[in-house]
């Protein structure tokens, strides 16, 4: 055990500690402590809140729209350092594009951004923003009979 | 409850009985700290009912054919192994699948044909989804409100409250004997007296409880006692609801079906003695069986000396884990009133990124809500990490656990 414990801590181990910088990489961190785009919008055009059931974090995106383009988006919530940092990536991408462009956008856009890999359960972490923007712009779509 | 002399156990000899602490996971020893959620399995209850399986499998009370009847045997030995457990009639034990099974059975047959509009169920702040929801739901059928017990900021119930709700009229109260999130060892005892002098029913949620101390249905007093197979050894798929003899009888049965009867006619029929009544359809007879060489196996320990073992571990945990920077430790750290769960949350790191990093660490812990979220509220938490013990644990995997932590802060820069 002390010697599984001191080849860790001297960084030997090919996962452990030494690993999770794979994941939990600076930017990642970074993200967590300073989040980008987080706040509110006032008068939002696309306003939509999801949680992840398993752990109870909730997110909510907001979007101030010019005609189809995204002229301002914030997110606010709560969640594990994975899914505020997709959700401060994800605002960053979709600025400035149209809400077409955004509903295009998947899985590997999110992990691209992320740079990372990861299992299936963080998974739903870090694409719980994706599909929270997804449901704003079809309940906002919908609403305006655009569909 | 048999008595088995006072000793610290032998954990390097318990481990060996455990087929998956034999191997390695990512590379490295198995560290397994997430008991509350379930236990492991010794060999002793795989094979029981491997036995089973292999040599004598027949379905039980109805086969008439020697295998049909050491089925029979078997099944109802381990219902009287549980009952002796927890001190109680093996009429009064009633195996159904887990804990959240046992309370809806209460709810639904006893609760169903007792509970009036306007009646006031009393529950605490600190229940499992499993002892809120079927409440809710009684509630909301029969118009009957939910009351709950408030905590101290220490994880310790008010029981100025628990009077005063008892003092105001309440029909029925379920409360949890100890917390799966802050380890509060709750005084069950007092509260089912003081409830019993004052006309109040009283159900147990033991799921926490039964599998690691002493647990005596006639010292403690309750109407109705819970728990879960899985989280004492045995398998998944079976629990335990203990009732007293003549609530049992007064009630009317809860799942309808096969040997839960006694004669069917085309428009009525009538129902089996207890606790056949409760039990329709073909039960998990090989869980029934690996409960029951759980109940052996734990016996053979001493319930008194696995409470003590848990206590030690806990107390060294607490100590080492209050030294770390930044960490935050839920309920009390009297380990006279806690059992062995360790709820905590290290600066302001959300709990899954704690648990996905010693994950990678080969530590299995537990983290979220814990089915626990109207406490979370009441912490003001999204959700903690969590440690848990059982037998099989030792102090170096919690220097292990802890020399974790220490490097998480420094990753995490907390």
């Amino acid at each position: 055990m002390g010697n599984r414990l001191s080849s860790k801590l001297l960084g030997e181990g090919k996962g452990g500690i030494q690993g999770m910088s794979e994941i939990y990489t600076r930017m990642i961190i970074d993200l967590y402590r300073n989040p980008l785009n987080y706040g509110e919008i006032e008068k939002p055009d696309i306003k939509a809140k999801d949680t992840n059931p398993i752990c109870g974090d909730i997110i909510e995106i907001q979007i101030k729209l010019n005609k189809d383009i995204i002229k301002d988006v914030k997110f606010n919530g709560k969640g594990c350092a994975i899914s505020m940092a997709s959700a401060s990536l994800l605002t960053e991408m979709i600025k400035g594009k149209s809400i077409d462009e955004s509903l295009k956008m998947d899985k590997n856009d999110i992990l691209d951004a992320l740079g990372i890999k990861m299992s299936l359960v963080r998974l739903k972490c870090a694409l719980l923003p994706l599909r929270t923007l997804k449901m704003g712009i079809y309940s906002y779509l919908g609403k305006s009979d655009k569909v | 409850m048999r008595k088995v002399p006072r000793k610290p156990i032998d954990v390097e000899k318990i481990r060996k009985d455990f087929p998956i602490f034999n191997q390695k996971i990512k590379g490295m020893p198995y560290i397994y700290l997430d008991n509350a959620a379930t236990s492991q399995r010794p060999n002793q209850v795989i094979k029981a009912m491997n036995d089973y399986y292999q040599m004598y499998n027949a379905t039980i009370h109805r086969a008439l054919y020697e295998l049909g009847e050491k089925a029979t045997d078997a099944y109802e030995e381990s219902r009287e192994k549980v009952a002796k457990f927890i001190n109680a009639s093996p009429e009064e034990v009633i195996f159904v699948r887990n804990t959240t099974e046992a309370i809806n059975l209460v709810a639904y047959s006893w609760g169903r044909s007792n509970i009036k509009e306007g009646d006031k169920i009393l529950l605490t702040v600190m229940e499992h989804h499993s002892n809120i929801i079927p409440w809710q739901l009684l509630a909301k059928e029969k118009k009957a409100h939910l009351e709950f017990i408030d905590i101290y900021d220490n994880g310790l119930l008010k029981m100025d409250e628990f009077e005063k709700f008892i003092g105001e009229g309440i029909r029925f109260m379920s409360l949890v004997h100890v917390s799966n999130v802050l380890g509060t060892v709750n005084p069950v005892k007092k509260m089912v007296d003081y409830a019993h002098k004052n006309g109040v029913l009283v159900l147990i949620d033991a799921a926490q409880s039964a599998p690691h101390m002493p647990v005596d249905v006639h010292d403690i007093g309750c109407d109705f006692l819970a728990f879960s197979g899985h989280k004492m050894l045995g398998p998944t798929g079976i629990g335990v609801l203990y009732g007293k003899r003549e609530l049992l009888e007064n009630m009317g049965p809860f799942l309808g079906g096969g040997d839960m009867i006694k004669e069917v006619h085309l428009r009525e029929a009538s129902w089996n003695e207890i606790p056949w009544k409760f039990e329709a359809g073909t039960p998990n007879i090989a869980g029934a069986i690996g409960l029951g060489a759980a109940v052996d196996y734990l016996n053979n320990i001493g319930m008194e000396n696995v409470k003590e073992h848990e206590k030690e571990l806990t107390k060294y945990a607490l100590d080492k884990m209050m030294r770390i920077k930044g960490i935050n430790i839920y309920g009390t750290k009297n380990v006279e009133l806690r059992g062995g769960v360790i709820s905590f949350n290290l600066g302001d790191m959300h709990p899954h990124d704690l648990a996905s990093i010693l994950d990678n660490e080969g530590i299995s812990i537990r983290a979220g809500h814990h089915c626990a979220q109207p406490l979370m509220d009441r912490l003001g938490v999204v959700g903690t990490a969590r440690a848990s013990f059982y037998i099989y644990n030792t102090e170096w995997e919690i220097d292990y656990l802890v020399n974790s932590l220490e490097k998480v802060r420094e990753v995490f820069k907390v």
